[in-house]
């Protein structure tokens, strides 16, 4: 066992392979951070019926109240996040969705009509399908 | 009809039915993300080109990959052209790269520039003809991990097999 550990040491690295192996791995490292970048937001559109209600800065602390068909939603802003407080649905699926922090991320109420929509400096894809 | 052989051709023959074995080996085995593959046959392509040369090398790599795709059955599919068209690709990078000095740079420079040289043409493949879509990018990096890992460890197993079977006496 000692001797096959001995034999399989990585004296045949030479120099020039080591730093080609480490400019390789800078090359995927950076590779890594270009394509897997998710983009923090800095705007939230809302959307209100067919209409934008507004778009506001995420670097703020502000609570709103939006008017829909059924009644007022409750939205928070803070830390450069967004969330539904409360919301006058039935499937409280707005307020589950917790969180939004992503450029690109959305939380949808249907039945109150009203969307908030996080925006960066691009837009990304919203899906992708192969 | 009796075709007339040289030495040079028996000895393609048998290092390229090597590269075969190993080929066919590593089909069979399970890989999380196709196109991830260990590549362990090329293995006998830079030892090739270490122990004989370029042009060897070449034969062995090129008819591994036409003798592989008639076993396998996708010989002119599009398996059959993603790994001709990364052979090329690598062969044409490892020409380039048997010129750089052998003090410093051994069969481990070889073995990741060839693999790099075989993910980025078959990615370009695969973006102009295959899935023409940008949605490929995100998987780039996750191809040239893989890349980076398997070349490291296809250079080492040859520069340890170099040692192995040194080149005999003339």
């Amino acid at each position: 066992m000692k001797a096959l550990f001995s034999q399989f040491k990585f004296s045949r690295i030479l120099i020039g392979d080591w730093i080609l192996f480490f400019a390789a791995l800078l090359l995927v490292i950076f590779l890594f951070k270009t394509y897997w970048h998710i983009e923090s937001a800095t705007k939230l559109q809302i959307r209100q019926g067919d209409k934008i209600y507004a778009t506001l800065s995420l670097n703020q602390s502000r609570t709103l109240l939006i008017h829909g068909p059924l009644g007022d939603s409750k939205i928070s802003i803070q830390n450069g996040q967004v969330r539904f407080v409360s919301s006058p649905c039935r499937n409280q699926y707005c307020v589950h969705q917790g969180w939004l922090k992503h450029s690109g991320q959305v939380a949808i109420c249907l039945p109150n009509q009203i969307s908030l929509e996080l925006l960066g400096a691009d837009k990304p894809f919203d899906s992708l399908n192969y | 009809m009796q075709i007339n052989t040289t030495l040079d051709d028996h000895r393609v023959a048998k290092l390229a039915a090597l590269a075969i074995g190993l080929h066919l080996l590593e089909s069979i085995m399970p890989s999380p993300l196709p196109g991830v593959k260990p590549g362990i046959a090329n293995i006998v392509t830079l030892f090739v080109l270490y122990r004989f040369d370029f042009a060897t090398a070449a034969w062995v790599s090129l008819l591994r990959v036409f003798a592989t795709s008639l076993l396998l059955g996708n010989f002119l599919s599009p398996t059959f052209a993603l790994s001709l068209g990364g052979a090329i690709m690598s062969l044409g990078v490892l020409g380039l790269a048997q010129y750089l000095p052998r003090q410093y740079f051994g069969p481990v420079s070889l073995s990741i520039l060839a693999a790099f040289a075989h993910m980025i043409g078959q990615l370009m493949l695969v973006r102009l003809w295959l899935i023409p879509h940008t949605g490929l990018a995100y998987l780039v990096p996750l191809f040239m991990a893989a890349a980076l890992l398997f070349g490291l460890i296809n250079g080492i197993v040859t520069s340890h097999l170099l040692a192995a079977y040194p080149k005999p006496a003339d």
